[in-house]
């Protein structure tokens, strides 16, 4: 029996919103490349990519990304010092100690910390996290990559927990009992046998949160500052990928310019490193996740 | 002191990490919160929600600001909710076990993973300038569409799983088209969880400003939006261009617009919660 028309307008629509995703993924690629080739046929990409400085809206121009890629893997890094040890712990606890009752009050509540937008954390990591941190910090400066990171950190605190507790809690119960009839204890038994047997999970939540720290923008534009610099110094201003974007943005630079291009650039720089992260995350997760079924 | 006892204390002294590590994010967000009231909620009266901006801190208004952040939500409910639960109805009724359809749900999960400022960058350059409609509230509510569509397609994808395939078989068997099966059996059913995601998706829409920021919104308005081709201020854009000044009175003022806009975030929150829980307890297969 063919289909009534009417079902078949219906499908294509369905099928319409579904092909529209690739259409979104195409349309980035296409709209990163076509405005970095250009800024490519200038500048060469070995010097894009070698160059020790970052000043294109100056009147020296130097188109070296190296230190907004520095002064991202600095806050991304401080985030993730701050979110994997605590996300971990929250999980196992969540996991393998908390009743059941208690890990489905506490679940949602820590989905709060996600839910905030991030404008509100970059005010908190200007305004009250780094007033602290000067407090025991006296050199720290009003800008600065520390109080962006461990802001940050608190952010993706639920992400963690959330990945790491849904790969724990799919370990089956079996192995937890042969481990206690063992006269293994709990604590034993969560990290001998538990993660061991989450790691691959536990790794795919840590690849993405560092990906979500690389692309985070408010916190890092709003407290870490302007300055780029090839630096790990966590108490000085730097500036990251996504930092420099809204900075270009929010100033009246013209479209076409050379230095408007810039931000394609580091456009791109920042979609190819969130990019591998998230393909990489996706392979392990493809490769381990049948290991218990 | 045995082993055993050893093993004891040391359970023990996890489970006190465990519960400290649990409550510190929450505490610290809570500290935060606390101090965001004491510096802003003075700041909340009238003129403060229906005035202008204002180069003076204690003249300004979010008024702009707050109906420009209305009109986001409600642009981006209307091109997001449709395309996002078509699609995901696609992906789970229609689709074919094959590997296109593999390959359309890797671009979905990555595309949930890329960054929100990226998405500026292609509504600057595809709505507003390739289809000219410059920093437009319509420009902005198509680039949030983009930014929350996997969400909504995984979320409405996870809810139309969980519904039993003898629903569906039940009603094929009465006679059904495979339309008329998901729009009056499968869809009702899964409509608690395919709200939950959308309501969840949508407020992190109303929180976002990265994007926003780089198709052109503006950070000084001094008219309010009153049509999709018009230029805009959101509560976020308002907040972090009253953060970045240096005189005292705008961070109060930020304060305060915080207040409004985390007010905002948590009602939908609230909303979205509630109906998981309502949804969950009706219905039970």
């Amino acid at each position: 029996m063919a289909k009534p028309v009417k079902e078949r307008i219906i499908e294509l629509f369905l099928k319409g919103s579904a092909i529209l995703t690739v259409g979104t993924t195409v349309g980035i690629i296409l709209v990163l490349l076509s405005e970095s080739i250009p800024f490519f046929k200038e500048v060469s990409i070995v010097e894009f990519l070698t160059d020790t400085e970052w000043t294109p809206l100056f009147t020296t121009k130097r188109f070296g990304i190296l230190p907004l890629i520095s002064g991202t893997l600095l806050v991304t890094f401080i985030s993730v010092i701050v979110a994997v040890p605590l996300g971990i712990i929250i999980a196992i606890f969540l996991s393998e100690y908390a009743s059941p009752k208690f890990r489905k009050t506490v679940k949602p509540m820590l989905e709060i910390l996600a839910a905030v937008p991030t404008v509100v954390y970059g005010f908190f990591a200007l305004m009250t996290v780094t007033p602290l941190l000067q407090m025991i910090i006296p050199g720290l400066s009003g800008f600065n990559s520390l109080s962006a990171g461990i802001v940050m950190g608190i952010m993706i605190i639920p992400l963690v927990t959330s990945l790491s507790e849904d790969a724990m809690y799919a370990v089956p119960k079996s192995l937890r009992e042969a481990s206690f009839a063992m006269g293994a204890s709990r604590l034993q038994t969560a990290f001998k046998v538990v993660v061991p047997a989450a790691f691959s999970g536990i790794v795919v939540s840590v690849i993405l949160a560092v990906a979500r720290a690389i692309g985070e923008t408010m916190i890092v534009a709003i407290a870490a500052g302007q300055q780029p610099r090839l630096t790990f110094d966590p108490t000085v201003p730097i500036e990251t990928i996504t930092a420099y974007i809204v900075q270009v943005s929010s100033g009246d630079i013209p479209h076409g310019s050379l230095e408007y291009k810039t931000i394609y650039a580091a456009g791109i720089t920042l979609f190819v490193l969130t990019f591998s992260l998230n393909s990489l995350s996706f392979f392990i997760r493809r490769k381990f996740q049948e290991k218990y079924q | 002191m045995t082993q055993h006892d050893k093993q004891k204390i040391k359970d023990k002294l996890f489970c006190t990490i465990g519960y400290v590590a649990t409550f510190s994010g929450l505490l610290i967000l809570a500290y935060f919160l606390i101090d965001i009231f004491i510096d802003g909620f003075h700041r909340i009266d009238y003129d403060f929600l229906m005035g202008f901006t204002s180069r003076k801190a204690e003249n300004a208004g979010i008024l702009p600001a707050w109906v420009g952040s209305v009109w986001i939500l409600g642009l981006t409910v209307v091109f997001a909710i449709p395309i996002g639960i078509a699609a995901g109805i696609y992906f789970e009724e229609y689709a074919p076990k094959n590997k296109v359809t593999y390959m359309l749900e890797v671009n979905i999960a990555n595309l949930a993973g890329v960054p929100s400022i990226i998405y500026g960058l292609l509504g600057l350059e595809v709505f507003g300038r390739l289809m000219g409609f410059g920093g437009s509230l319509l420009t902005g509510s198509l680039t949030l569409t983009l930014l929350i569509l996997p969400i909504i397609i995984v979320a409405t994808r996870e809810s139309l799983k969980a519904v039993p395939q003898s629903l569906r078989d039940a009603s094929h068997a009465l006679g059904a088209t495979q339309w008329q099966t998901i729009w009056h059996q499968v869809l009702p059913s899964s409509m608690g969880g395919i709200l939950t995601g959308t309501i969840l998706a949508l407020s992190r829409a109303v929180g976002e400003t990265a994007p926003l920021i780089v198709i052109g919104a503006l950070a000084y308005v001094d008219f309010v939006p009153t049509s999709p081709m018009d230029n805009f201020s959101v509560l976020p854009m308002q907040i972090f261009n009253w953060t970045s000044r240096p005189q005292h009175s705008f961070i109060i003022n930020a304060a305060a617009a915080i207040i409004i806009l985390l007010a905002i975030t948590f009602i939908m929150n609230s909303i979205a919660i509630y109906l998981r829980n309502r949804w969950q307890k009706k219905i039970q297969w």
